[in-house]
């Protein structure tokens, strides 16, 4: 069992951007900002231009009830939207359409590995919101001598993911994070790789204290590291004898640590109140149509890989854990030999990927199925394989211009035999050793062969006709 | 009652900075509208439901297809009284 | 002063661009700042396009006066404000988008309390308006300007908002006619808030056929505006409400609300209404006397409410995408600061009461209480529109009023909207029409209808028009 010896409640509220959707969640102004100018996605509605009107997305509202039920959640007979009245310069409209009272989806659930096994973590609620523009500072936000606003970001639908405090570790906050993009992003509503595609406000407390409420973090990575500062932040002020104050706390991911945001602005009273210009939703009908249409889920497609592919479940949930791995992987073994497919991508292709900070999209699958056809054949040997997947994200091309390009094609019979030869004539002292009953010399004779073969040949089928000179 | 203290936080809450002038002239004629308000704590509301939209609407909503409504970047910085590139620019934030 | 059909028929004869000449002349020579904006050459240019052209809209070439919180593109739009002067909307209107297809052509931007608060044109950055009657008087409000405008002659017709009867009480004020839709009828995109769940916008004309053809262009379902409907066939045959101008009102069923006779009420007024009701009876229509138990409560429900939602609609203007800017500190300081120099009293007043209503603490008390009141308002229409087919009432308890007379004392001011704010909180149609005289100053009646039943007031005030002679009778000189 855990043991939580420094009574550490953490609860993460996760703004997950429908990014998918053509829209943005009140206009209709497009989605694909990514790559353009700053205030060029915009209209009347998403900059807060006097006598502008919202309109709701229905797209957007079917993604928050799929994302609700996909998290266990309860969805809601009445919905409606209220205004969350407070100023930011990223705010064009001096509040922020949200929910409040009857939030679409509540009560729900996701299951993570904790730090003792399976851990259950509650959903508060996952509500809809808009999405506040982009600030841009110059240096930081602390120093810098102005800031500049760029709307395009205004208005994304945004679904507010609200944990119950049920997360004990910082690593266990990851997991949380992990998890649910995950499952996000099985839903084909969000698409991860997108600039502020996800952001996290962590509220954590420790010893029974108080909770500093951390903004700004942008990363699953950075909720570790923000969380970790934290706590010992926290625990330092404790054994001063201090008391913990509850707080905004900006995240600095430059500099890893936490900052007080506590100033005037901190005596927030938002003032909800129903937005009078959306009308009230009454959507659970919806419901079970979309639940029909749900996808398999991260944890039902891991438990079916092992069941179908029987590989084992470490596979299985490095496999399912991003949904592209998944598939890319899926293809692949239905094609090739699910075991070994799986040890080759997941064991080799993901390292070599995250080495290099890629996505799997880097890779094709039919290079994958080449490469395992190669490996099974013998025509390669392991390490050939290896190299040519490091080609193959380096430098590109197909595995088999590398393979001819770097002579890769294993070596056999008489060519490995006279390596052997070779290798007992120049090491006498090995052989020696070996036939004065060192086993282990044997390796080094191996490895003798390997080298004059350039790591063509196949090291078991090396031994085997060492030990048949030697005998 | 508002005092002058209550007044200050409403006017920090609702951003309108106060002179001292004016949080005297405002906070009479601020409680005598309030006094004229309270004239509804006679009216019992037991069980009445409140009226936010005074039409039985809902489920009004607009299919996720680009609107017609998107105007330029031109416009949209046309009326802004600072700017700095392609950016709306506002003040320090401290 | 010419009516619609009228400057259609001169248009035979002449053309657009001398009716638009003659108006921007009379605006030019005016006193009584009616206008915030002219837009003298682009409304010359539209109507030499149009004469070239030949356009058949309905109102092709036909100028029109537009209160100065509906936004126009291109024509600076103000709400008579410091913090919005030299705003120019990048869109327009849903109703002028309408307007625009029919061929009218904006003359200019009317004067207006500052964001429509008030009921008196005073509260203007740009100075009041005067009424045509008596230029020491205030023309009503917040419409004022768009009032004054037609009951002057600077504009055959106009548009105006009513959020708690800115349309109504500057038609009675002024002498004019005024309507004020259903909640809904009206898109109001582009109409910049002030309460949100109150206010629609609503035409000016000297007679009900023009407010009646103004209406006919401008309702209807717009999809920017999620509480926005399309209701016009409910009571009507046709699909105009121009088919329900039938000079007959026999059988028609009169409520009349004793609530809205109260002390406070001018005894020309309440004459004159009671004679009006006394004409229609004559006409073959049917009174009797409706109770509505909590008209009395109208008042501070509909100012909380409003006031409300006020502090969160005004929120926006921080002076960084648009409008006033004053020198720069830190964010959170420059934006009070920019309010605190861009607002004024009124308006200022009304954010602090509004957001206080809605804080921590007394949200309960003030926000929802008012909303609650202003179930059991609903329900006191509902329950008299079930013997009744409309009601009629005041539009204002007294005529117009000295500039100066009120502006200091806030409770005195908002009294005077006792009879009109009960038909925004339930929602209800509403129109104005001139009923009389008191010392030299107009008189306007209110008649009431039910939700979406625009038909009935219409076809009732047309009658009484078609048989008095109180809507032909102009300011002296205009
Ligand atoms: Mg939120
Ligand atoms: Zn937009």
């Amino acid at each position: 069992m855990y043991e939580n010896r420094d009574g550490i409640m953490i609860g993460l509220e996760v703004h997950v951007q429908l990014n998918r959707l053509k829209t943005k969640v009140f206009c209709g102004c497009t989605t694909d900002y990514h790559n353009d100018p700053p205030n060029s996605h915009v209209c009347p509605v998403c900059l807060g231009l006097p006598g502008a009107l919202p309109v709701i997305n229905k797209k957007a509202v079917e993604a928050a009830i799929k994302v609700g039920l996909a998290l266990n959640c309860r969805v809601e007979e009445h919905t409606q939207f209220y205004r969350k009245n407070y100023y930011y310069p990223d705010l064009p409209k001096g509040f922020q359409i949200t929910q409040y009272d009857f939030p679409i989806s509540s009560g729900g659930y996701i299951i993570i590995e904790g730090e003792d096994g399976e851990h259950r973590v509650g959903i508060t609620r996952a509500h809809m919101e808009e999405d506040p523009g982009r600030l841009v500072h110059e240096g930081t936000i602390d120093k810098s001598k102005y800031t500049l606003i760029d709307y395009n970001r205004s208005g994304m639908a945004l679904l507010e993911i609200v944990s119950d405090p049920d997360m004990r570790s910082p690593k266990e906050a990851r997991r949380y994070l992990d998890k649910l993009r995950n499952i996000v992003e099985y839903l084909d509503i969000f698409d991860g790789d997108l600039e502020g595609a996800l952001r996290v406000d962590a509220n954590i407390s420790i010893m029974g204290g108080q909770r500093a409420e951390i903004k700004n973090i942008s990363s699953h990575k950075g909720a570790e590291k923000a969380l970790l500062f934290e706590i010992v932040r926290q625990k330092n002020v404790i054994r001063r004898g201090g008391i913990v104050v509850q707080e905004t706390r900006h995240f600095d991911e430059a500099r890893e640590i936490t900052l007080s945001m506590r100033s005037k602005e901190e005596a927030h009273d938002y003032r909800y109140f129903p937005e009078p210009d959306l009308v009230p939703l009454k959507i659970s009908g919806w419901a079970p149509a979309i639940k029909a249409t749900l996808p398999e889920l991260p944890d039902a497609r891991r438990m079916r890989f092992v069941e179908e592919y029987g590989i084992t479940d470490d596979h299985a949930r490095a496999l399912t854990s991003e949904l592209k791995l998944a598939i890319f992987y899926e293809d692949v073994a239905e094609k090739a030999d699910p075991r070994t497919a799986a040890v080759w991508v997941c064991d080799v292709l993901k390292g070599e990927l995250n080495y290099r900070d890629m996505t799997i999209e880097a890779f094709k699958k039919e290079h994958m199925l080449s490469i395992i056809e190669l490996l099974v054949s013998k025509k390669i040997t392991e390490d050939g394989a290896v190299e040519i997947i490091r080609a193959l994200l380096d430098k590109g091309g197909s595995p088999e211009e590398i393979v001819k390009e770097k002579s890769l094609l294993k070596v056999e019979g008489d060519i490995v035999s006279i390596a052997a030869a070779e290798a007992i004539k120049e090491n006498p002292g090995a052989v020696a050793d070996y036939n004065s009953g060192k086993e282990k010399a044997l390796n080094s004779l191996v490895g003798a062969v390997m080298k004059k073969t350039k790591g063509r040949a196949d090291a078991r089928t090396a031994r085997e006709i060492l030990l048949g000179k030697l005998r | 009652m508002i005092t002058k203290k209550d007044l200050e936080h409403i006017g920090w809450l609702a951003r309108l900075e106060l002179s001292d002038d004016e949080k005297e002239k405002y906070t009479p004629k601020l409680n005598s509208v309030l006094d004229y308000f309270n004239e509804l704590d006679e009216v019992d509301t037991e069980g009445v439901e409140p009226t936010y939209h005074v039409l039985q609407l809902y489920n009004v909503f607009r299919d996720d297809e680009p609107g017609i409504g998107s105007i330029t970047q031109e416009e949209a910085l046309s009326n802004a009284p600072k700017k700095q590139d392609e950016f709306f620019k506002a003040p320090r934030m401290m | 002063m010419a009516t619609i059909n009228e400057l259609k028929e001169s248009m035979h004869s002449g053309s657009s661009e001398e009716i638009v000449a003659e108006y921007l002349e009379r605006i030019e020579k005016s006193k009584l700042n009616a206008f915030i904006t002219v837009a003298k050459e682009s409304a010359i240019n539209r109507a030499r396009e149009i004469d070239s052209k030949g356009e058949k809209g309905m109102f092709s070439g036909i100028p029109i006066a537009i209160k100065d919180n509906i936004s126009t593109k291109g024509i600076q739009t103000t709400c008579a404000s410091k913090i919005l002067s030299g705003y120019v909307p990048p869109y327009d209107a849903h109703v002028i988008e309408r307007l625009k297809e029919a061929g009218a052509i904006i003359i200019g931007k009317t004067n207006m309390d500052e964001f429509a608060m008030g009921t008196s044109t005073e509260t203007s950055f740009y100075g009041p308006t005067r009424n045509p009657w008596d230029m020491e008087r205030v023309p009503g409000g917040s419409s004022g300007g768009s009032a004054a405008a037609v009951a002057g002659g600077e504009a055959p017709f106009s548009l105006g908002s009513d959020t708690g009867g800115s349309v109504r009480c500057p038609a009675s004020f002024c002498g004019i006619v005024g309507l004020k839709p259903t909640y809904g009828v009206i898109s109001r995109y582009g109409l910049i808030s002030y309460a949100n769940s109150l206010e629609q916008i609503g035409s000016f004309a000297t007679c009900v056929r023009d407010v009646t053809m103004l209406f006919d262009v401008i309702a209807g379902h717009d999809s920017r505006d999620s509480t926005s409907v399309d209701r016009i066939d409910t009571h009507l045959d046709a699909r105009t409400y121009a088919s329900a101008l039938v000079n007959d009102v026999k059988g028609l069923k009169i409520g009349v609300p004793e609530e809205y006779f109260d002390e406070g009420t001018d005894k020309g007024v309440e004459n004159s209404v009671r004679d009006a009701i006394n004409t229609l009876e004559e006409l073959g229509a049917k009174s009797q006397i409706v109770m509505m138990p909590h008209t009395k409560y109208a008042l501070s429900a509909y100012y909380i409410i409003a006031m409300s939602e006020a502090s969160s609609n005004l929120a926006r203007f921080d002076g960084m995408r648009y409008g006033l800017r004053t020198e720069d500190s830190d964010w959170h300081t420059t934006f009070s600061q920019v309010r605190a120099a861009g607002f004024g009293d009124e308006v200022k007043r009304r954010i602090m009461l509004g957001t206080y209503a809605l804080s921590a603490g007394y949200h309960d008390r003030y926000y929802l209480k008012a909303l609650k009141i202003r179930t059991l308002i609903k329900q006191d229409f509902e329950l008299a529109f079930k013997d009744v087919d409309v009601l009629i009432a005041p539009t204002m308890p007294y005529p117009a009023f000295k500039i100066g007379e009120k502006i200091d004392d806030p409770i005195s001011l908002y009294l005077s909207d006792v009879d009109t704010v009960p038909v925004n909180l339930a929602g209800v149609p509403s129109i104005s029409v001139p009923c009389g005289f008191s010392g030299g100053l107009p008189i306007g009646m209110q008649i009431i209808g039910k939700h979406f039943d625009e038909a009935a007031i219409l076809r009732t005030a047309f009658t009484f028009e078609e048989n008095t002679d109180f809507h032909n009778k102009t300011p002296e000189g205009m």
